[in-house]
Protein backbone atom coordinates (compact mmCIF):
# COMPACT_ATOMS: atom_id res chain seq x y z
CA UNK A 1 0.00 0.00 0.00
CA UNK A 2 1.40 3.30 -1.10
CA UNK A 3 0.74 6.72 -1.12
CA UNK A 4 -0.07 8.86 -4.56
CA UNK A 5 4.05 9.12 -4.91
CA UNK A 6 4.74 5.55 -4.39
CA UNK A 7 6.14 5.83 -1.05
CA UNK A 8 5.20 3.13 1.37
CA UNK A 9 3.12 4.17 4.53
CA UNK A 10 5.36 1.89 6.54
CA UNK A 11 8.36 4.29 5.96
CA UNK A 12 6.85 7.68 7.57
CA UNK A 13 5.40 5.70 10.20
CA UNK A 14 9.26 4.58 11.15
CA UNK A 15 10.53 8.23 10.05
CA UNK A 16 8.40 9.41 12.60
CA UNK A 17 9.04 6.95 15.21
CA UNK A 18 12.45 7.85 14.94
CA UNK A 19 12.05 11.76 14.91
CA UNK A 20 9.60 11.84 17.64
CA UNK A 21 12.40 8.97 19.45
CA UNK A 22 15.09 11.46 18.92
CA UNK A 23 12.93 14.22 21.10
CA UNK A 24 12.05 11.97 23.65
CA UNK A 25 16.17 11.59 23.28
CA UNK A 26 16.96 15.11 23.89
CA UNK A 27 13.98 15.95 26.62
CA UNK A 28 15.91 12.92 29.15
CA UNK A 29 19.50 13.88 27.86
CA UNK A 30 20.12 17.54 28.17
CA UNK A 31 19.78 19.84 30.91
CA UNK A 32 19.40 23.09 29.33
CA UNK A 33 15.74 24.02 29.90
CA UNK A 34 15.85 26.05 25.97
CA UNK A 35 17.19 22.37 23.79
CA UNK A 36 14.10 20.89 26.04
CA UNK A 37 12.40 22.96 24.29
CA UNK A 38 13.60 22.72 20.98
CA UNK A 39 13.03 19.12 21.19
CA UNK A 40 9.30 19.42 22.40
CA UNK A 41 9.24 20.55 19.05
CA UNK A 42 10.71 18.27 17.30
CA UNK A 43 8.48 15.74 18.80
CA UNK A 44 5.06 18.01 17.40
CA UNK A 45 6.76 18.08 14.17
CA UNK A 46 7.33 13.75 14.08
CA UNK A 47 3.38 14.15 15.10
CA UNK A 48 2.50 16.11 12.57
CA UNK A 49 3.82 14.58 9.22
CA UNK A 50 2.53 11.47 10.50
CA UNK A 51 -0.90 13.08 10.48
CA UNK A 52 -0.34 14.64 6.88
CA UNK A 53 1.22 10.98 5.66
CA UNK A 54 -2.29 9.75 7.11
CA UNK A 55 -3.94 12.28 5.41
CA UNK A 56 -2.39 11.95 2.01
CA UNK A 57 -2.99 8.25 1.97
CA UNK A 58 -6.55 8.37 2.79
CA UNK A 59 -7.55 11.52 0.54
CA UNK A 60 -9.07 13.08 3.50
CA UNK A 61 -8.54 16.83 4.24
CA UNK A 62 -9.00 16.54 7.69
CA UNK A 63 -5.81 15.32 9.08
CA UNK A 64 -3.95 18.38 7.55
CA UNK A 65 -6.65 20.78 9.13
CA UNK A 66 -4.89 19.09 12.54
CA UNK A 67 -1.67 20.22 11.44
CA UNK A 68 -3.33 23.62 11.01
CA UNK A 69 -4.74 23.70 14.66
CA UNK A 70 -1.23 21.81 16.47
CA UNK A 71 1.09 24.50 14.49
CA UNK A 72 -1.52 27.36 16.63
CA UNK A 73 -0.91 25.84 20.14
CA UNK A 74 2.41 25.12 19.13
CA UNK A 75 3.43 28.56 18.28
CA UNK A 76 1.11 29.38 21.13
CA UNK A 77 3.36 27.14 23.48
CA UNK A 78 6.07 28.81 22.48
CA UNK A 79 5.50 32.34 23.04
CA UNK A 80 4.54 31.34 26.76
CA UNK A 81 7.20 28.56 27.29
CA UNK A 82 9.98 31.38 26.10
CA UNK A 83 8.21 34.45 28.25
CA UNK A 84 8.86 31.77 31.78
CA UNK A 85 12.24 30.56 30.69
CA UNK A 86 13.04 34.21 30.77
CA UNK A 87 11.73 34.51 34.18
CA UNK A 88 13.18 31.92 35.26
CA UNK A 89 16.51 33.24 33.62
CA UNK A 90 16.02 36.52 35.63
CA UNK A 91 15.95 35.13 39.04
CA UNK A 92 18.36 32.36 39.11
CA UNK A 93 20.42 33.51 36.33
CA UNK A 94 20.27 29.79 34.61
CA UNK A 95 19.15 27.39 32.64
CA UNK A 96 19.51 24.59 33.82
CA UNK A 97 16.25 22.57 34.97
CA UNK A 98 17.88 20.85 37.92
CA UNK A 99 18.13 24.58 39.92
CA UNK A 100 14.27 24.33 39.85
CA UNK A 101 13.94 21.32 42.50
CA UNK A 102 12.07 23.07 45.20
CA UNK A 103 8.69 21.50 44.14
CA UNK A 104 10.51 17.90 44.42
CA UNK A 105 9.54 16.11 47.36
CA UNK B 1 13.42 8.76 -7.97
CA UNK B 2 10.02 10.10 -5.59
CA UNK B 3 11.89 7.00 -3.14
CA UNK B 4 15.40 8.21 -3.28
CA UNK B 5 14.61 11.77 -2.58
CA UNK B 6 12.37 10.48 0.11
CA UNK B 7 15.91 7.94 1.49
CA UNK B 8 17.48 11.48 1.29
CA UNK B 9 15.13 14.03 2.86
CA UNK B 10 14.81 11.22 5.86
CA UNK B 11 18.06 10.84 5.99
CA UNK B 12 19.20 14.42 6.59
CA UNK B 13 16.04 15.20 9.02
CA UNK B 14 17.11 12.37 10.97
CA UNK B 15 20.94 13.46 11.36
CA UNK B 16 20.48 17.33 11.72
CA UNK B 17 17.87 16.11 14.37
CA UNK B 18 20.19 13.99 16.29
CA UNK B 19 23.02 17.29 16.00
CA UNK B 20 19.98 19.18 17.37
CA UNK B 21 20.52 16.90 20.68
CA UNK B 22 24.08 16.40 20.80
CA UNK B 23 25.58 19.86 19.74
CA UNK B 24 26.78 21.97 22.81
CA UNK B 25 26.58 25.13 21.60
CA UNK B 26 22.90 26.43 21.73
CA UNK B 27 23.28 28.30 18.78
CA UNK B 28 23.68 25.46 16.71
CA UNK B 29 20.83 23.60 17.84
CA UNK B 30 18.80 26.23 16.61
CA UNK B 31 20.41 26.15 13.52
CA UNK B 32 20.07 22.00 13.21
CA UNK B 33 16.55 22.37 14.04
CA UNK B 34 15.79 25.12 11.70
CA UNK B 35 17.23 22.47 8.77
CA UNK B 36 15.15 19.41 10.56
CA UNK B 37 12.10 21.75 9.78
CA UNK B 38 12.99 22.52 6.02
CA UNK B 39 13.20 19.15 5.19
CA UNK B 40 9.63 18.18 6.79
CA UNK B 41 8.42 21.27 4.66
CA UNK B 42 9.91 19.06 1.96
CA UNK B 43 8.56 16.17 3.20
CA UNK B 44 5.23 17.82 2.74
CA UNK B 45 5.67 18.73 -0.29
CA UNK B 46 6.21 15.44 -1.52
CA UNK B 47 3.21 14.38 -0.22
CA UNK B 48 1.00 16.78 -1.89
CA UNK B 49 0.41 18.83 1.15
CA UNK B 50 1.98 22.21 -0.68
CA UNK B 51 -0.34 24.78 1.83
CA UNK B 52 1.03 23.05 4.57
CA UNK B 53 4.51 22.97 3.78
CA UNK B 54 4.41 27.05 3.18
CA UNK B 55 2.78 27.21 6.45
CA UNK B 56 5.33 25.62 8.14
CA UNK B 57 8.07 27.21 6.75
CA UNK B 58 6.30 30.97 7.83
CA UNK B 59 5.52 29.48 11.19
CA UNK B 60 8.18 27.45 12.24
CA UNK B 61 11.50 28.50 10.45
CA UNK B 62 10.04 32.77 10.24
CA UNK B 63 8.74 32.72 13.43
CA UNK B 64 9.35 30.12 16.22
CA UNK B 65 12.93 29.75 15.31
CA UNK B 66 13.37 33.38 15.29
CA UNK B 67 12.02 33.69 18.60
CA UNK B 68 14.21 30.92 19.69
CA UNK B 69 17.28 32.61 18.55
CA UNK B 70 16.50 35.68 19.93
CA UNK B 71 15.63 34.16 23.24
CA UNK B 72 19.21 32.10 23.29
CA UNK B 73 20.78 35.49 22.18
CA UNK B 74 18.78 37.34 24.81
CA UNK B 75 20.23 35.39 27.78
CA UNK B 76 23.57 35.75 26.51
CA UNK B 77 23.95 31.36 25.86
CA UNK B 78 26.43 31.09 23.25
CA UNK B 79 29.13 30.48 25.11
CA UNK B 80 29.59 27.27 26.15
CA UNK B 81 28.03 27.35 29.86
CA UNK B 82 26.65 23.78 29.68
CA UNK B 83 25.23 21.94 32.91
CA UNK B 84 26.91 18.92 32.83
CA UNK B 85 25.15 15.72 33.22
CA UNK B 86 26.32 12.67 35.18
CA UNK B 87 27.20 10.05 32.69
CA UNK B 88 24.87 7.09 34.23
CA UNK B 89 22.10 9.79 32.94
CA UNK B 90 22.93 9.88 29.68
CA UNK B 91 23.50 6.09 28.89
CA UNK B 92 19.70 6.15 31.16
CA UNK B 93 18.27 8.35 28.61
CA UNK B 94 19.63 6.32 25.07
CA UNK B 95 18.43 3.01 26.56
CA UNK B 96 15.31 4.62 27.72
CA UNK B 97 14.46 6.28 23.87
CA UNK B 98 15.83 3.55 22.00
CA UNK B 99 13.36 1.36 24.14
CA UNK B 100 10.88 3.46 22.98
CA UNK B 101 11.51 3.62 19.59
CA UNK B 102 11.55 -0.49 19.73
CA UNK B 103 7.81 -0.01 21.28
CA UNK B 104 6.64 2.72 18.71
CA UNK B 105 7.99 0.36 15.74
CA UNK B 106 7.23 -2.80 16.96
CA UNK B 107 3.79 -1.76 17.59
CA UNK B 108 2.47 0.51 14.22
CA UNK B 109 4.62 -2.07 12.00
CA UNK B 110 1.37 -3.96 10.76
CA UNK B 111 -0.54 -0.94 10.58
CA UNK B 112 -0.15 -1.02 6.84
CA UNK B 113 -2.31 -3.72 6.08
CA UNK B 114 -5.04 -2.34 8.23
CA UNK B 115 -5.95 0.38 6.33
CA UNK B 116 -8.12 0.73 3.33
CA UNK B 117 -7.06 3.11 0.72
CA UNK B 118 -9.09 5.23 -0.59
CA UNK B 119 -9.91 4.55 -4.11
CA UNK B 120 -10.06 7.89 -6.03
CA UNK B 121 -7.00 10.01 -4.67
CA UNK B 122 -7.55 13.82 -4.96
CA UNK B 123 -5.90 16.86 -4.09
CA UNK B 124 -6.26 18.15 -1.08
CA UNK B 125 -3.84 19.29 0.07
CA UNK B 126 -4.42 22.91 -1.80
CA UNK B 127 -6.00 25.64 -0.07
CA UNK B 128 -8.85 25.43 -2.09
CA UNK B 129 -10.09 22.09 -0.84
CA UNK B 130 -8.41 22.96 2.37
CA UNK B 131 -10.13 26.35 3.32
CA UNK B 132 -13.23 25.09 2.41
CA UNK B 133 -13.18 22.26 5.17
CA UNK B 134 -11.59 24.27 7.89
CA UNK B 135 -14.18 27.16 7.31
CA UNK B 136 -17.30 24.34 7.21
CA UNK B 137 -16.22 21.57 9.72
CA UNK B 138 -13.86 23.37 11.68
CA UNK B 139 -15.47 26.36 11.75
CA UNK B 140 -15.64 26.04 15.35
CA UNK B 141 -12.40 25.07 16.62
CA UNK B 142 -10.81 27.62 14.23
CA UNK B 143 -12.76 30.79 16.33
CA UNK B 144 -11.46 29.27 19.28
CA UNK B 145 -8.14 28.69 18.27
CA UNK B 146 -7.37 32.71 18.14
CA UNK B 147 -8.70 32.93 21.66
CA UNK B 148 -6.11 30.53 22.20
CA UNK B 149 -3.61 33.10 20.61
CA UNK B 150 -4.83 35.80 22.04
CA UNK B 151 -4.75 34.40 25.77
CA UNK B 152 -1.45 33.10 24.76
CA UNK B 153 0.22 36.70 24.03
CA UNK B 154 -1.14 38.19 27.36
CA UNK B 155 0.19 35.53 28.97
CA UNK B 156 3.60 35.65 27.56
CA UNK B 157 3.17 39.94 28.11
CA UNK B 158 2.15 39.42 31.41
CA UNK B 159 5.04 37.04 32.49
CA UNK B 160 8.19 38.85 30.80
CA UNK B 161 6.79 41.98 32.22
CA UNK B 162 9.47 43.13 34.58
CA UNK B 163 8.44 42.74 38.47
CA UNK B 164 9.23 45.76 40.11
CA UNK B 165 7.98 48.12 37.63
CA UNK B 166 7.64 51.84 38.36
CA UNK B 167 3.95 52.40 39.09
Amino acid sequence: MKTAQGIPLDYYIWLSAALFAIGVLGVLYRRNAIIIFMCIELMLNAVNLLLVAFSNYYSDASGQVFVFFIMAVAAAEVAVGLAILIMMYRNTKTTDINILNKLKW
Amino acid sequence: MTLNLFYFLSFLGILSALLVVFSKNPVHSVLYLIITFFVIAAHYVLLNAQFLAIVHVIVYAGAIMVLFLYVIMLLNLNQEAEPHKSNLIRFAATISAGLLLLVLVGTLKGTDQMLVQSAAPVEVGLVKSLGRVLFKEYMLPFEISSILLLAAMVGAVMLGKPENIKK
